[in-house]
């Protein structure tokens, strides 16, 4: 396999790696940092979209009758021990062909459980006098849905989308390895062309991506909530 | 529908299985031996990291944050990292590297969580009957704090086993080899969802082992309910 062929070691990788981000020819083109970038972002963005198409109305309608606790759990249980990259593999092979389309779905079933488990969650831990509450006022099955349940379980939903984000930005990297775009090419690409100093430079690039995502903005998305919110279910 | 003269390119084949035994058994062998070595070269760091953070509180912040930002990092980026130091390279021990960097986090955390769930009586009743620190670890904190521990170790054993895949970008991926292989003649289906099942079983499998150790460790759980 030419990913495995032994790459020489220059002395000063870290320099070059250095070098590497600082040369403009690096951040011109479909190839460039920029573009790589929009790509992995919206590649992510998609993913979460539709996915969040997929698991909220399921959530609610579940967490609302009170069913599939169980189907949730296994749902998130199972999905740990399926390898992204199989996944990826997998949509690259259909008929959907590799590149960016392929990515989308598969990141997108990969998101599912986290934004399932914790709407879910949300959606059952509200307080069972609200809800009797509202139906004592005479509020129909989807009125108490609508009006009650979801607003109260928006916390947690943020969670869910939080965790989501975070999850599928990281893991969006692994598409370049099956064709796809985003900034996981530059490392591929480092690795196929045995040049270290390119790979070092895109794990930078990807790891300061994930990091600002985890620890910024989105990560923090719940300080703007309102407080008291109960903790988000963990999905690692 | 095949066009004319294309093979059939199925996604599942026996045939597949039988002609490609051994390549199967050896990636399967080394997933296997990648994710056992990892969970417990991980678990030897961990132990002794979250003991130390339980007995001195002021460390379970600075341990629990940079073993989280390491566990934030991708796996991709962090292979990257590993790579290009001399001391690892396109080997094994990369791979193994990064995944123990992995699996830190989520043993970590769950052992101090099992630790500090320890109830304060039962640690008064063993100070009491003269249980110095290190048998009240053993003997009472650790047994204790056992389902939380075996928790965390079954969600880092099955998560190694996912990424272990990934470790084909260094050569070294397991049944990833397979996958990737698959992908790259001709996106050969049958290997690619062989290899991919197989890891999913390899997963679950280290799961219900797994879960059954910890029933069998804590016969006082197994009571109570």
């Amino acid at each position: 396999m030419s990913l495995a062929a032994v790459v020489p070691v220059p002395m000063s990788t870290l320099g070059d790696a250095i070098v590497w981000l600082n040369d403009p020819l690096n951040y011109e083109g479909k190839t460039g940092v920029p573009y790589l970038t929009y790509e992995h972002l919206y590649i992510s963005g998609f993913a979460v979209f539709f996915a969040a198409l997929v698991a909220l109305p399921l959530a609610l309608v579940l967490g609302h009758l009170g069913r599939g606790g169980g189907f949730t759990v296994v749902v998130s249980n199972v999905s740990r021990a399926i390898p992204t990259l199989a996944l990826l593999t997998i949509f690259a092979s259909t008929a959907i062909g590799f590149g960016n389309r392929a990515t989308i779905i598969a990141l997108a079933l990969f998101a599912i459980p986290a934004l399932l488990t914790n709407a879910y969650v949300g959606v059952r831990e509200v307080d069972p006098d609200v809800v009797e509450a509202a139906r004592g006022m005479g509020m129909s099955g989807s009125a108490v849905l609508l009006r009650v349940e979801l607003p109260l379980a928006v916390p947690l939903i943020a969670a869910g989308f939080r965790t989501a984000s975070v999850q599928v930005v990281a893991t969006a990297t692994l598409a370049a390895l099956v064709g796809g775009g985003g900034l996981g090419r530059i490392i591929t690409d480092g690795f196929g062309q045995q040049d270290r100093p390119q790979i070092l430079a895109g794990g930078f690039l990807v790891a300061l991506l994930a990091l600002a995502f985890s620890f910024g903005p989105v990560g923090h998305a719940d300080r703007y909530l309102p407080a008291g919110q109960p903790e988000p279910a963990d999905t690692p | 529908m095949l066009a004319a003269g294309e093979a059939a390119n199925p996604w599942f084949s026996w045939e597949y299985v039988q002609d490609n035994r051994g390549d199967l058994e050896q990636a399967l062998v080394d997933h296997v031996l990648l994710t056992v070595e990892t969970v417990l070269v991980a678990m030897l760091i961990a132990f002794p990291l979250a003991v130390l953070s339980y007995r001195y509180r002021w460390l379970a912040g600075p341990v629990l944050g940079v073993t989280g930002v390491l566990y934030t990092i991708p796996s991709l980026a962090l292979f990257a990292f590993i790579a290009p130091m001399d001391a690892f390279g396109l080997t094994r021990r990369t791979v193994l590297f990064g995944l123990v960097i992995y699996a830190l986090l989520v043993l970590v955390r769950n052992t101090l969580t099992g630790l500090q769930g320890v109830p304060p009586d039962v640690r008064e009743a063993a100070a009491g009957m003269g249980y110095g620190r290190t048998r009240m670890l053993w003997q009472v904190e650790v047994p204790v704090a056992l389902p939380s521990i075996m928790a965390g170790v079954r969600v880092a054993t099955v998560s190694t086993v996912a990424l272990v895949t990934v470790g084909v970008v260094v050569g070294y991926g397991g049944l990833g080899g397979l996958i990737l292989r698959g992908f790259q003649n001709n996106t050969y289906k049958a290997e690619i969802m062989t290899a991919s099942l197989l890891t999913v079983a390899l997963g679950l499998a280290f799961d219900v082992l797994l879960a059954g150790a910890t029933r069998l460790m804590t016969p006082w759980a197994r009571r109570r309910s």
